[in-house]
This record gives C-alpha cells, sequence and structure tokens, in this order.
C-alpha cells in the first residue's frame, strides 16, 4: 500500500490510470489523509468510528443470517435455532448480530452525550446534528423490526404493544394499526414487511444518512473538547494549525478504541451473549404464542427509556395518546438542541454549573427512566418514572434560560493539548 | 481526575442501585452445574433419555451432534440412548402422541429451550420440588411450579415429600398460611443426595441442550479475548509511536 493514494505522484502507473478516470487520490486526499482533525479529540471521540464498525458488523453479520433466516411466522422460530445449532459458525455470527444491536445503542447514546459535553451540536453543526438525529431515529425502527424477526414470545407481544400504539391517536388510529400489521394481529404479514424494512429498507437508509453524516462532517470540521474552532488559527501550509490529518493520526488512534471496544464487545459475545437477560431475553426463547401473554412484557433495554415516559403519563379525557404524544415528543425535542441552547461557548469545559448540574441530573434520569421501563409498572417505579419524565424535558424545554443565564468561564484561542 | 471519574460513575449507577435486590423465588435452588463436566452430561443425557424422552422432545438436538459432543460412542448411543425408531441425525422427538393434552391437560412441552428460558436453577429445583397433595389429578403439586400438570414420576426415586408452610401477616392484620419448603415424607430408592446429583445431572443436560455449544463458545472466548488483548498492546504502542511528533 506505500505507492497507494496520497503519494507524491500519481499520475502514472494503475493508480494514474483511475485517477485519470475517477477522483480516488483526491477523495482520499480531501476526506482522510489531509483531512484535518484537531489534536484533542479524547475519550469520548471514540465512538463516531465504533458506531461505524458496529455498523459495518450489523450488515456483514446480517447479510449472513438472512441466507439462513426464514421469514415466515411457522418458520422463523426453528430457523433461527437451525443457525444457532446446524450453521457452521451460526452461533457466532448470531451472537455478533444480537450482541452488535445492544452495542450500537450503547455506542450512539455515547457519542449523543459527547456532542451534549462539547456543544457538537451547535453553529455550524446543526445539520449534521439532524442528520444524527434522524439516523438515531432509523436505528430504532430498524431495532425494533429486528426485535420481531426471531419471532419469539417476547418478540410477539412486544410488535403488539408498540404497533397497537398507534391505535391511540383519533380518527386515524385503527386503520393505521391494520396497514402497519396486514394483519388484525401481529401475524404472518407482519413479519414479512418487517423483515423486508429491516434487511433492505432502513438499512439502505442509514448507510445514506451516514454518508450524509460524514459529508456534513468534513465540510464543517470536527469538533473538539475545547469547543473552539480549529480553523480560525491556520499555518503558512492554509492546514490549521491545532488540527492533524484524519490519517495517519486517527486512523491509529481509533485502531485502539477498536481493539479495546472488541474486547468488551467479544468478551459479551463468548462470555454473556444474554448479557443477564438484557441482550436476549430468556422469555424471547419460546416461540410466539398469540394465546400466551408473558406476565410482564417490556422492550429491549435500549427503548426502556422512552417507554418508561410513555407508560408514566396518564390516561387522560378518555384516551391513552397523551403517553404516546410524550414519547414522540422526547424523541422530537433532541431536534432542536441545536436551537434550545443559548450558551456563549459550546463546550461543557467552559460553561458554569448550572449547565453541568443539569446534564448530570438529565443522565441520571434517562439511566433511572431506562430502569423504569424494564420493571413492572409497581412500588416507587411509577412515581420514579414521572420524576425521570419531567426532568428528562426540563433539561431540553428549560435550556434557553439556564445555558443563558449560566456564568460561562474565558475559552482558550487554542485548543489545550491532548491525550 | 481519577475522583471525577469515581464521582461520574457513582452518579451514573445510582438509578440502577434501585434496582438491585429483588426477592428470591420460594423454593428455587442453585443448581451448581458444570457445563464443562461432561461425566455429569452423560449421566444427565442417559437420565433423560430414560425418565423424560418418553413425553418430552428435544427436537432441536440431533441424537448424532449430542453423542459427538459428550464423547458418547456411536454404538453406546443407538444400543442406549435411541428408542424411537429414527436415525441418529434426527432431533430427540417424543414417541407422545398429539391428544397427550387429554391426558395431561397439556402437551408435554419441547424441552430444547427450557434451560435458556427458565434457567438451570429452576430446572433443579423443579425436580426436587414435588410434594403430595391430594387436590391435585396426579396427587402431587410443585413448590416452583404450582398446579403443574406433570405427575411425579421421579416419586420411585426421589420419594414423597410433605409441604411445609408459614404464617405471613399482612399489611391489614390477617394471617395466611404460605408454602415455605417441601421435606422427605417417605424415601425414595436414591438417597437425597444422591438425588440432587441426579437433578443436577438433568438440569446441566439441559442447560447443554439449550445451547450445545456452550462450553466450546467459553473456551474459545478466552484465547480470542487473549488474542484481542495483545492486539490492543500493538495499537497502543503504534499509537504512541505516530503520536510522538504531535505537540
Amino acid at each position: 500500500m506505500a505507492a497507494a493514494p496520497g503519494s507524491a505522484d500519481s499520475s502514472k502507473g494503475f493508480l494514474g490510470w483511475i485517477d485519470q478516470r475517477f477522483p480516488l487520490t483526491a477523495l482520499w486526499r480531501s476526506q482522510v489523509s489531509e483531512y484535518y482533525a484537531p489534536k484533542n479529540f479524547n475519550f469520548w471521540y471514540y465512538f463516531g468510528s465504533l458506531a461505524l464498525l458496529v455498523l459495518v458488523n450489523q450488515l456483514v453479520t446480517g447479510i449472513f443470517l438472512t441466507m439462513n433466516y426464514k421469514p415466515a411466522s411457522a418458520e422463523a422460530f426453528a430457523s433461527v435455532e437451525y443457525i444457532m445449532r446446524d450453521v457452521n459458525w451460526g452461533w457466532l455470527i448470531r451472537y455478533m448480530h444480537s450482541t452488535g444491536a445492544s452495542a450500537f445503542f450503547i455506542v450512539i447514546y455515547l457519542h449523543m452525550f459527547r456532542a451534549l459535553l462539547y456543544g457538537s451540536h451547535r453553529k455550524p453543526r446543526e445539520l449534521l446534528w439532524i442528520f444524527g438525529c434522524l439516523l438515531f431515529l432509523v436505528l430504532m425502527a430498524e431495532g425494533f423490526m429486528g426485535y420481531v424477526l426471531p419471532w419469539g414470545n417476547m418478540s410477539f407481544w412486544g410488535a403488539q404493544v408498540i404497533t397497537s400504539l398507534f391505535g391511540s391517536l383519533p380518527v386515524i388510529g385503527g386503520t393505521l394499526v391494520d396497514w402497519i400489521r396486514g394483519d388484525f394481529v401481529i401475524a404472518d404479514a407482519t413479519l414479512n414487511r418487517f423483515f423486508a424494512l429491516h434487511v433492505a429498507a432502513l438499512p439502505l437508509a442509514l448507510i445514506f444518512l451516514v454518508a450524509a453524516h460524514l459529508m456534513a462532517l468534513h465540510e464543517v470540521g470536527s469538533n473538539n473538547p475545547d469547543g473552539i474552532e480549529i480553523k480560525k488559527h491556520k499555518g503558512p501550509d492554509g492546514h490549521p494549525l491545532d488540527g492533524i490529518p484524519f490519517h495517519p493520526y486517527y486512523t491509529v488512534k481509533d485502531l485502539v478504541g477498536v481493539m479495546g471496544f472488541l474486547v468488551i464487545f467479544c468478551g459479551v459475545i463468548f462470555f454473556a451473549p444474554t448479557f443477564g437477560d438484557l441482550f436476549l431475553e430468556s422469555a424471547n426463547f419460546t416461540p410466539a404464542n398469540p394465546l400466551q401473554t408473558p406476565p410482564h412484557i417490556a422492550p429491549v433495554w435500549y427503548f426502556t427509556p422512552f417507554y418508561a415516559m410513555l407508560r408514566a403519563v396518564p390516561s387522560f379525557a378518555g384516551t391513552q395518546v397523551w403517553g404516546v404524544l410524550v414519547m414522540g415528543a422526547s424523541i422530537v425535542v433532541l431536534f432542536f438542541v441545536p436551537w434550545l441552547d443559548r450558551s456563549p461557548v459550546n463546550s461543557i469545559r467552559y460553561r458554569g454549573p448550572i449547565y453541568k448540574i443539569m446534564l448530570a441530573i438529565f443522565v441520571v434520569a434517562f439511566i433511572t427512566l431506562g430502569v423504569c421501563g424494564l420493571k413492572p409498572p409497581a412500588g416507587i417505579y411509577p412515581m420514579l418514572a414521572k420524576i425521570g419524565t419531567v426532568l428528562y424535558f426540563a433539561f431540553f424545554l428549560l435550556m434557553p434560560w439556564y445555558t443563558r443565564f449560566d456564568s460561562v468561564k474565558p475559552v482558550p484561542e487554542r485548543v489545550t493539548g491532548h491525550d | 481526575m481519577i475522583n471525577r471519574w469515581a464521582l461520574i460513575a457513582t452518579i451514573a449507577l445510582l438509578p440502577a442501585g434501585i434496582a438491585v435486590a429483588e426477592e428470591g423465588e420460594v423454593g428455587i435452588e442453585r443448581a451448581h452445574t458444570d457445563i464443562n463436566d461432561i461425566d455429569s452430561l452423560q449421566r444427565g443425557a442417559r437420565d433423560f433419555m430414560n425418565y423424560c424422552s418418553g413425553c418430552h422432545s428435544l427436537t432441536y438436538v440431533r441424537y448424532n451432534r449430542m453423542a459427538q459432543d459428550l464423547k458418547i460412542p456411536d454404538a453406546e448411543l443407538t444400543a442406549n440412548l435411541m428408542f424411537t425408531s429414527t436415525k441418529p441425525f434426527d432431533g430427540v422427538n417424543s414417541a407422545m402422541p398429539s391428544d397427550a393434552a387429554e391426558w395431561f391437560g397439556k402437551q408435554p412441552p419441547d424441552l430444547s429451550l427450557i434451560a435458556r428460558e427458565r434457567g438451570v436453577d429452576y430446572i433443579y429445583s423443579y425436580l426436587k420440588g414435588y410434594y403430595v397433595d391430594n387436590t391435585r389429578p396426579w396427587g402431587v403439586n410443585n413448590i416452583v411450579l404450582p398446579g403443574t400438570a406433570m405427575p411425579h414420576i421421579l416419586a420411585s426415586l426421589q420419594g414423597l415429600q410433605k409441604p411445609v408452610y408459614k404464617k405471613v401477616s399482612d399489611p391489614g392484620g390477617s394471617d395466611r398460611m404460605v408454602l415455605e419448603k417441601v421435606e422427605v415424607l417417605t424415601p425414595g430408592s436414591l438417597s437425597p443426595q444422591e438425588y440432587d446429583v441426579f437433578a443436577r445431572d438433568i438440569a446441566n443436560f439441559l442447560d447443554y441442550a439449550g445451547e450445545p455449544i456452550k462450553a466450546k463458545r467459553q473456551a474459545l472466548g478466552v484465547f480470542v479475548t487473549l488474542f484481542l488483548l495483545v492486539g490492543f498492546a500493538f495499537a497502543y504502542l503504534l499509537k504512541k509511536e505516530y503520536w510522538k511528533d504531535v505537540h
């Protein structure tokens, strides 16, 4: 690869032949070897490249699963067991995919948290953030439909509960639910269309959105833990003084992140693939049974914060629709964060104590909601979920005020060092 | 720096702490099975085929795969473990007719995935949990699965047990009796210790049946982890080397 893209003279040889017909070297330079990223990325900046890694993992293992999975209600459950037992290395592929689904959400949640820490959503990165929110939305749909495919009893009843949410919408609700399910209950038709969406439509949407996300990122340049614009200070060569080429500096650094991630990821795959009933649930090791409702229906862990908010809202004026609207609003509000945040500075390093406290409260509220969503609505959990919901929205809806009136520290002109 | 991370971790884990401390269910005992104990798995396979497979299938478990994994010779398999006229590559299917639900009130369930669904502790405790209850059709009930449809077919081995109740007071002030544990009533052909081993072997075997790759998966995981740790070290050194000139 020494002769490769980026070498001084690429007008000759095979590469030259390609470059005269396709901008390979130009692309490599502009996007990788001469894409200048701030030199002070810290731990939180690993999760972007890790999200890409997990996406590729899901695509590749997903393709191999598709080769043996049967999207029919009579065969789906048995075909998954066939993969687990009779397909060579099928168990590994399946565990990589199931663990990858949970890993995807862990990585994405940390990636989004990073934005809130350092103000990565703020001007000029609003579109970058919006593409990210769309990615999160599509990922949720992808995760939900994928969860239905093994056709276990929790798959079935989870799908039953989630699709019936649309039924609470006024006027169109009932028709909409039938349209989504393709039947009057979750059935073979539902499984077939969810399979189509899970393996074709939604992955395509994910890939296009990832491309848009990266294009927007490379247009405006990466933010950094100091939240300052490195393009303000350029050297005589026209490159940012605090920037370093993505390759080789961040390719080798992200490799460290990848190896560290893989140690944990493979640890789960090989030693705890069910992860204490969170990544693969015991109730899903019995086939879908429309006549037997599980004693307690809960979605997979990565949806539980939102599920808890859904349940926290009481029915009012004879309809349950309010909970659905609140759950929808909890996602929609994310899109507006760039405009809700009125702080004069980007990074939490230079923000005052109010933002730090609000962000800490938000994290606690989000995790509390996640726990509440896993538990049956009894004991202290309904009250905790109500408090969590209020705090979740308080973080976003009060943001225009507390960010504006919060004290700030002086922001340095240049970035403050690196790991 | 360390203090800050400790603080963040504490705050983040606070809600999770609220969630711990679920109460254990009545009658559930730890099975202490070992998926790498081949002797136990072989005994479990033998006992399952002799006592359970008449009614319960393991549809997803193939005879020959099981023999391979549990190091059972082919001749032994066909002579002593296969009682139906199936082929070694077939799944373990019971001879129970489809109208068995009329006999028991419920079709005996396939047990391929019972360990994944309920866990080994449940199976172990279920096999140990039968007690005399004359209100039930078969004269027995089970402490971990009240109203079980299965007769106590292992009574000749375990003997019979009687229930022990304890009085609890509800917050309202009324007292009621709840099942606390079971005790030996009449001994069977196995001693309690021998029966524990019997139940543990079957639980262990069903754990194998639920995920035949489990033992190999864990063994492989050790090497994968070591490989990745070495990879991590090299990646870290490579990064350090490249980053020498970043100031």
